[in-house]
Order: structure tokens, then sequence, then C-alpha cells
């Protein structure tokens, strides 16, 4: 079967040569939707080569560095997030309605869903494990300070934090500070700095080597 | 089975607020103590039932044993069209906002059973109105097959120390429909 689940959205403890009960249960679920003439094997194939090659968190970094470059078009992210990004190609489900939130020297943006796992793919794709797993989701908005320092970023005390927590349809996206020493790299270059976690706010953007 | 599910859903017509709900629907037991992904695929094999795609044992088997219903799966070339469509969950709003940008509120404190989008920790909080979004379809009559029952949305701050005490210094912001507050 081509769909072994093995890059996509199953627990750690899953991987191995034998499969889990969990992994037999989705196999099943797939065999009987695909018997029963609901989902078509070709499409599955197109769905998954759509999030693991085309939509990701490239996408969301071509933004930042336009932000970046272009104060027109920050300034427009800012009022219109949906939008600005929208001008760059980024469009489609759970990217609906967008909003862009800037760090800055005296505050950090951090995003969580605490509900479920609502998470902007048209920037991003689809969420890491660990922003699905609980104890992200219930200490992201107890203690994002200790939080972050487990992600490596430790913050100086007097900088305000906030965490947004997705409980409707609108996404954010975090604009990472731009690294110093930046000035003379393009657009390209620039949109190599910024990982996924800079753009989740658990992580900051990459300084030049 | 992110795929799976993107596609299926196409033939079973579910709202993403139903699909949540599904989600949430096993024994608090299992919930807790399960993975993201075994709620997920517990929201899935209910919502086959419930919708009349598939039965217990068929689930159960990986087999079919009962006539499909009549349905045309999602082609491949149909899959990109559907990831990149331009949707929004902003609707008309059929009453003027009760609140706007500065106003004190506070969460209602309330239980429902059913789905809601209320997180249970922000319950009964004083905070402040930051962004209004528009109406939008609202989960907690959408994921209960009550249509979609449009409210205001609007983007609330919480100091985390009026929430949990002690001496917490973030900010925590929440998107919260109306009938989930009230003025402070």
């Amino acid at each position: 079967m081509p769909h072994d689940g093995h890059h996509h959205d199953h627990d750690h403890d899953d991987e191995g040569s034998e499969l889990s009960p969990l992994a037999l249960r989705v196999k099943a679920l797939e065999s009987l939707l695909v018997e029963k003439g609901y989902v078509d094997p070709a499409a599955l194939d197109v769905m998954i080569d759509t999030y693991e090659t085309k939509i990701g968190p490239r996408n969301g970094a071509r933004v930042v560095a336009r932000a970046w470059t272009d104060p027109d078009f920050a300034q427009w992210l800012k009022r219109d997030a949906t939008e600005a990004i929208a001008s760059l190609g980024y469009v489609g489900r759970q990217g609906e309605h967008m909003v862009a939130l800037f760090n800055t020297p005296a505050l950090h943006n951090m995003v969580v869903c605490t509900l479920c796992s609502c998470y902007p793919w048209p920037v991003l794709g689809l969420p890491p494990v660990w922003y699905k797993a609980m104890p992200y989701r219930s200490r992201a908005v107890i203690e994002p300070r200790e939080v972050l320092k487990e992600f490596g970023v430790t913050l100086p005390e007097d900088k305000e934090v906030r965490v947004w927590d997705s409980t409707a349809e609108v996404r954010y996206l975090v604009i990472p500070e731009r690294p110093e020493g930046t000035g003379s790299l393009s657009e390209d270059q620039l949109a190599a700095l910024v990982t996924r976690d800079s753009m989740i706010g658990t992580g900051l953007a990459k300084v030049p080597a | 089975m992110f795929a799976l599910m993107n596609l299926v859903g196409d033939i079973g017509g579910w709202s993403i607020d139903e699909d949540r709900s599904a989600c949430e629907s096993m024994a608090p037991g299992d919930y807790i103590t399960s993975s993201y992904y075994e709620h997920w695929l517990h929201g899935a094999e209910t919502l086959l039932q419930k919708h009349g795609l598939a039965t217990r044992d068929e689930i159960a088997s990986g087999r079919a044993a009962t006539p499909s219903r009549a349905a045309t799966p999602t082609p491949a070339s149909s899959v990109w069209p559907a990831v990149t469509a331009r949707g929004s969950y902003q609707r008309q709003a059929r009453a003027p906002a009760l609140f706007e940008v500065g106003d004190a509120v506070r969460t209602r404190n309330i239980h429902p059973t059913g789905h809601t989008r209320l997180p249970r920790y922000l319950r009964g909080h004083a905070g402040e109105i930051i962004a209004v979004h528009g109406a939008h379809v609202f989960p907690d009559s959408n994921a209960n097959g009550r249509g979609e029952d449009p409210h205001w949305l609007y983007t609330v701050r919480f100091n985390a120390g009026e929430v949990w005490g002690g001496g917490s210094s973030h900010l925590i912001h929440a998107d919260l429909w109306e009938p989930y507050l009230e003025s402070l």
C-alpha cells in the first residue's frame, strides 16, 4: 500500500517494523473507504504529496522575508494579512482568516491551539507532532517562558510574552525579528533564515553563519 | 490519515465543527490518555457511522459488507483546487456588535455539554476586546446540527495573572464568540 503513514501525523511510538494496533486500524479504514468507492487512491497520493512537497513552512518564510524587505508589504500584512499573504499565492484551507503577529525587541508572540491543533496550513503546512500534543497545548498558555526555554529560547525578563490561542477560524503567523547583520542579504537568503518554529513563536530566526 | 479524512469529508459533507466535536466525543478517561492521532481516528470512525457511510462491523474488519452510498470520490485532479480554494467563515451579521475594541468583558462561566470553543481555562475571567472579526459561523450550533447561527467574533486579551494567579505576567489571547461574553 502506498500510504504507510510514515511521513505524516502519527506518534513516534507507532514507528518500527511492526504495525501498531493504531496503524492497523488506520489501514483497515483506508482499505474500507477505497473498497466502498468513497476515496480514490490516486487522490490520496496527490493529497499527501501536496502537504509534503508543495504546502509547507517555506511558504511562510517567503511571507516573512518579504515583510522584512518591503515596508509597504509589512504594513499590508499588519492591516489585512489574509489579502497580503494571498498576493503571494498562499491561500486555501485553514488560511481563510489570517493575522500576522510582529515580534519586536519589546515583545514576543507565540501561537497554540489548546482545544485541538488549529494551524495556518497555507503558510506552514501541517503541524509538528508536539504542536498537537497535550503538554505543549496546556503549558503554552500557563508557562510560555518555561516552554520557550525548552525550545532553546530564553527571553529577557522585561520582554512581554503574548500567547495566542487559536480558538476560532482565525489563524496566526508570527513574523520573527529580523536578525542583525542581514542588511545585505537578498530576499531568498533571508527566507532561508526563517524556521518553522520562528513562525509559530517557539523559535527565533537563524543568524547567518 | 489526514489525507484520508480530507477526502472522505468531501463525500460525508460534515463541517469542520462537527468533525472537531466527533474527535472530542471519546469517554473522558480515554480522551485524556490517548494521542491526538487517536482522537482523530475516533472522530473519523464516529462520523462515518453517523452519516451512514460505513457500519461498525465494516470499520472493525476493514471489509465492505453493505452497499455503498452512491458517490463520486474526489479525483486526483481536484485535490489542488480544493485545498487552495478561498473560503470564509464570516457571514452576514444579524445584529450590531455588542462590543468594540477596548471594551472590558468577562467570559461567561458556562459549561455546555455539547461542543464549544470557549476553553475551560478561560471561563469566568475578565478580559479586553482587542479585535472585532465580524460575524462568524458559531461552532456550538454548527457542530450540533443547528445550522451556522453566525455570531460576532472577537479577539479577547487576558492577563495570565488574572487567569492563573501567582506571578504570571504574560498575556493570553483567544478568539471568542459574543455568546461567550458579557459586559464587565
